[in-house]
């Protein structure tokens, strides 16, 4: 077995969805007991890649070898049984299952359960030994934080005995003390002769964690460097194809007046659960207050709830007037009469209609508005037409064809044409949820500059990331949340990572009362 | 899944479908021990070879062409309104009360109340559902088939014990007064150097036609339009652009009931010419099947009724010139909608490779 020196080469690997090259000629060697990293823009065809190696698609061309031998991978149970495992980005595990079950499933040894899951036990608690990845076997997978969900998932892995581990974007919903831990994980790994591939557009995380790193852009790999011979800039130059700006150039900020002012908001869900517990905060014309926090602790209900999407309770006030928190005044309409626009954390599922063609989508939520009617009946349809065409040139759309359906753009420019119908408004207060999600590092480049635009222009600005190098590029205050309450807000100048990586854990860092 | 061209995928895909779809009844009628091709020559000659079938064929297509308007506008709220039968059959109420109760001087005025009485009736009986669907959450499927059992019998009990006249034995009201009589095809003037025997379809027909027009400029060149397809698309997506849901899924089901109920005028007023128990005689479930076929566009969904009505009336004349049971065109109906509805995908994924297939080889010519 031990032949070659890499546990994996890809040679050749070619894969075209119709017209789409996926993947063009993709060369790639991995050395056994390293991290390789892998990079590249959204749509550069990484996932594409890995699922070939997973046996989710097959390659129209090329050739896999695992270990110096030439492998067909048709179906994820022949990736498994080459040793291969993987942990996807969206985790797959059953809610209501025990750790124990959910390790187990699909890896039962006979009919019987009990002597799986006696064998799991007590490879679980060597498992955990070995890798400081301690989990309770017998906890139900809801009841656990999600970092530690991720652990269950590379458990599952190495109990189904992979020897090389596939991470796509692991950090994306873990604190930075999870994600710590987690990299102290697969160094453990590592040591012991594991192979790991970390998939990630965070360029800090390749640069702390793997040994080699491969580019891809476009469908094509561009290069493998060794990590250590490399920079961030290199690697980002790499990535977009020319020079890219990481920090962002700003000014400092001039406040004016207060443009929002919320006191003790509060939202329950449909379960009757409270996900906002008295929440207080202020934003002045001029400024952009970030809101950083572990996804799911309240950031998308307070934007909700300012966005006038769901109900709430308090006290909102915009430029002194109130806002409706209840009742059917309580609505996306009234509020961007009211001069709040909104860039929704999800834009899939709000903030476009994926069907509709992106002219029609630059309407969405202005379809009162004046300029786009011809009568009191009939809409404008060629001055929307238009109207597109000028926001898609102004933000760089590509391709600028107003009349193409949303969902076949790429995720960065489907986010250009939310951010342009939303900036374009000239509103008082900006909702900005998760900007740059999924978004490729070149159009993040222009968001964050077109932001960093408004705030100069006088806009008031809520943010809303979960990636922290975000918040603390563009944010000129910045708000913790933790589990619907806001932990402290600090001065951009007061504060660094470390100080709001313990308040994003629920710790408050100087004794400030939550 | 492959891309297809646009005009394999409106045109071709459909196609392919009813080809499949009559080849397979093909089989049926030789497995019955008849005659295929006769039976084929039989619907066509009764249906489109003279202006006599075309008078039926029409007036069909035109009682399909409300009912699937009915479905498609709904569907574009992704509300799925299999009530069109109840609505048109309260409809079909709403005309017969119009005509028998009011006297009318010349069928203009009677047409033009007809047709507003009928839309409310409908829209009324749509609103129910659709009401207890925005607020209470009763999906709008279970309660529109329900509601469509609650109008047959309330349609029955009026008919026998109210709008019956005295010693008549049918559950049918009186006949309409001469004064309501609409124009068929035949009286009207040009169309009748066409239409030069008496022939079923009305001046309705003109209505439906206008209703489709209408539809398509609701929905793709108006606000209201805007937001129902926005809602249809997406209700997360609505509800952040500030599209309320319950205001929506009122006015769509309304519009819905409407347009089913006005194919009353057509087929009560238009034909009958007396409120009979089964007026409506499955169009409104037919509705669903050619707003699916038009791919609920208003084009399609009058292309679709005009199919339909050619099945509907080809397979009477398959009951009355041949051995062939009428039946057989509800095994057509059938067939139709497995293909194009069902099996869509189907044909889409064959047609799909093999365009493939061919760009594949042309690319290697090239």
């Amino acid at each position: 077995m031990e032949t070659s020196a890499y546990a994996i080469e890809l040679k050749g690997i070619s894969k075209a969805f119709g017209p789409v090259q996926a993947n063009r000629d993709i060369n790639i060697a991995v050395p056994r007991g390293t991290i390789h990293g892998i990079i590249g823009e959204n749509g550069a065809g990484k996932s594409t890649l890995m699922s070939i190696l997973y046996g989710f698609y097959r390659a129209d061309s090329g050739q896999i070898l695992i270990n110096g031998t030439p492998t067909a991978i048709p179906d994820s149970q022949s990736a498994i049984r080459a040793g291969i495992g993987m942990v996807f980005q969206h985790f797959k595990l059953v809610q209501n299952f025990t750790v124990l079950e959910n390790v187990v499933l699909g890896a039962e040894d006979g009919p019987m359960l009990n002597t799986s899951l006696a064998k799991a036990r007590k490879s679980l608690t060597d498992l955990s030994r070995e890798y400081e990845l301690d989990v309770d076997p017998d906890a139900l997978i809801e009841d656990l934080s999600v970092g530690h969900q991720q652990r269950v998932e590379i458990l599952k892995a190495l109990y189904r005995q992979a020897d090389i581990l596939i991470l796509d974007e692991p950090t994306g919903v873990l604190t930075p003390a999870e994600a710590d831990h987690l990299f102290r994980i697969l160094k453990g790994l590592k040591a012991q002769g594991k192979t790991i591939i970390l998939i990630t557009h965070k360029l800090r995380e390749i640069m702390e964690t793997t040994d080699n790193v491969s580019v891809m852009r476009r469908g094509t790999m561009v290069g493998t460097v060794k990590t250590a011979e490399s920079s961030p800039e290199e690697l980002a130059e790499l990535m977009v194809g020319r020079k890219v700006l990481l920090a962002v150039d700003k000014a400092p900020a001039q406040p004016g007046d207060v443009v929002l002012s919320v006191q003790d908001l509060r939202v329950r869900d449909e379960a009757g659960v409270e996900r906002l517990k008295g929440v207080s905060l202020e934003i002045r014309a001029g400024e952009i207050l970030g809101i950083a926090g572990v996804a799911g602790n309240g950031q998308s209900e307070l934007m909700e709830a300012l966005g006038g999407m769901i109900r709430a309770s308090g006290n909102v006030t915009l430029k002194g007037s109130p806002l409706p928190l209840q009742g059917p005044e309580c609505n996306g309409q009234s509020r961007r009469e009211a001069g709040v626009a909104h860039v929704p954390e999800d834009r899939h599922h709000h903030g476009l209609i994926l069907d509709f063609t992106a002219w029609e989508n630059v309407a969405f939520g202005y379809f009162n508005d004046p300029k786009y009617q011809k009568n009191a009946l009939l809409m404008d349809n060629a001055a929307l037409r238009a109207d597109t065409a000028r926001k898609m040139e102004t933000f760089d759309v590509r391709p600028p064809i107003p009349g193409l359906a949303a969902k076949n753009f790429s995720g960065g420019n489907q986010q250009k044409i939310v951010v342009a119908r939303e900036f374009e408004q000239d509103p008082d207060l900006l909702l900005v949820g998760q900007p740059t999600r999924g978004v490729d590092i070149g159009a993040i480049e222009f968001i964050h500059k077109q932001l960093i635009a408004l705030r100069d222009a006088g806009k008031a600005v809520l943010l809303v990331s979960v990636e922290l190098d975000e918040i603390l590029s563009l944010s000129d205050r910045i708000a913790v949340m933790f589990d619907g309450q806001i932990m402290g807000t600090r001065e951009r100048a007061a504060t660094d990572e470390k100080e709001l990586g313990l308040m994003m854990a629920g710790i408050t860092g100087k004794g400030e009362a939550a | 899944m492959e891309r297809l061209p646009r005009w394999a995928d409106v045109a071709l895909v459909p196609l392919v479908s009813l080809t499949l779809a009559f080849t397979i009844a093909a089989l049926i009628i030789l497995a019955i021990g008849q005659d295929p091709w006769e039976a084929i020559t039989v619907m066509v000659q009764g249906t489109v070879m003279d202006a006599y079938g075309w008078g039926y064929t029409l007036y069909y297509a035109t009682s399909f062409m409300f009912t699937g308007l009915a479905v498609c506008v709904a569907f574009h709220a992704a509300m799925f309104n299999i009530g069109g039968e109840g609505q048109a059959l309260l409809g079909g109420l709403g005309v017969a009360l119009v005509c028998l109760f009011i006297p009318w001087p010349h069928w203009s005025l009677a047409l033009l109340a007809a047709t507003l009485s009928a839309a409310a009736f409908g829209a009324i009986w749509a609103a129910i559902p659709a009401y207890l669907q925005a607020k209470r959450g009763s999906h709008i499927v279970i309660t529109t088939i329900m509601f469509n059992y609650i109008a047959a019998s309330l349609l029955q009990y009026l008919l026998v014990n109210t709008l019956k006249p005295v010693g008549q034995s049918d559950p049918a009201s009186a006949n309409f007064p001469d004064a309501t009589h609409l124009p068929a095809l035949n009286d009207i003037p040009l169309v009748n150097l066409f239409f030069t025997k008496p022939v079923p379809a009305n001046i309705t027909l003109f209505i439906a036609l206008g209703m489709a027009v209408a539809v398509w400029v609701l929905l793709w060149h108006t606000r209201l339009g805007y937001q129902i397809r926005a809602f249809g698309k997406s209700e997360p997506a609505a509800r952040y652009a500030g599209i309320n849901p319950t205001r929506i899924i009122m006015i769509v089901m309304i519009l819905s009931g409407a347009l089913a109920g006005m194919m009353a005028v057509n087929n009560v007023m238009g034909e009958a010419e007396r409120l009979l128990g089964n007026s409506a005689s499955g169009a409104g479930f037919i509705g669903i099947a050619v707003a699916l076929m038009g791919r609920n566009h208003p084009l399609g969904v009058v292309l679709a009724a005009l199919l339909f009505g050619f099945l509907f009336q080809g397979g009477a004349e398959l009951g009355l010139w041949t051995k062939i049971p009428i039946e057989m065109r509800i095994v057509v109906q059938g067939l139709v909608i497995l293909f194009t509805g069902a099996l869509d995908v189907m044909v889409r994924m064959l047609l799909g490779r093999i365009f493939a297939a061919f760009r594949a080889r042309a690319e290697g010519a090239a």
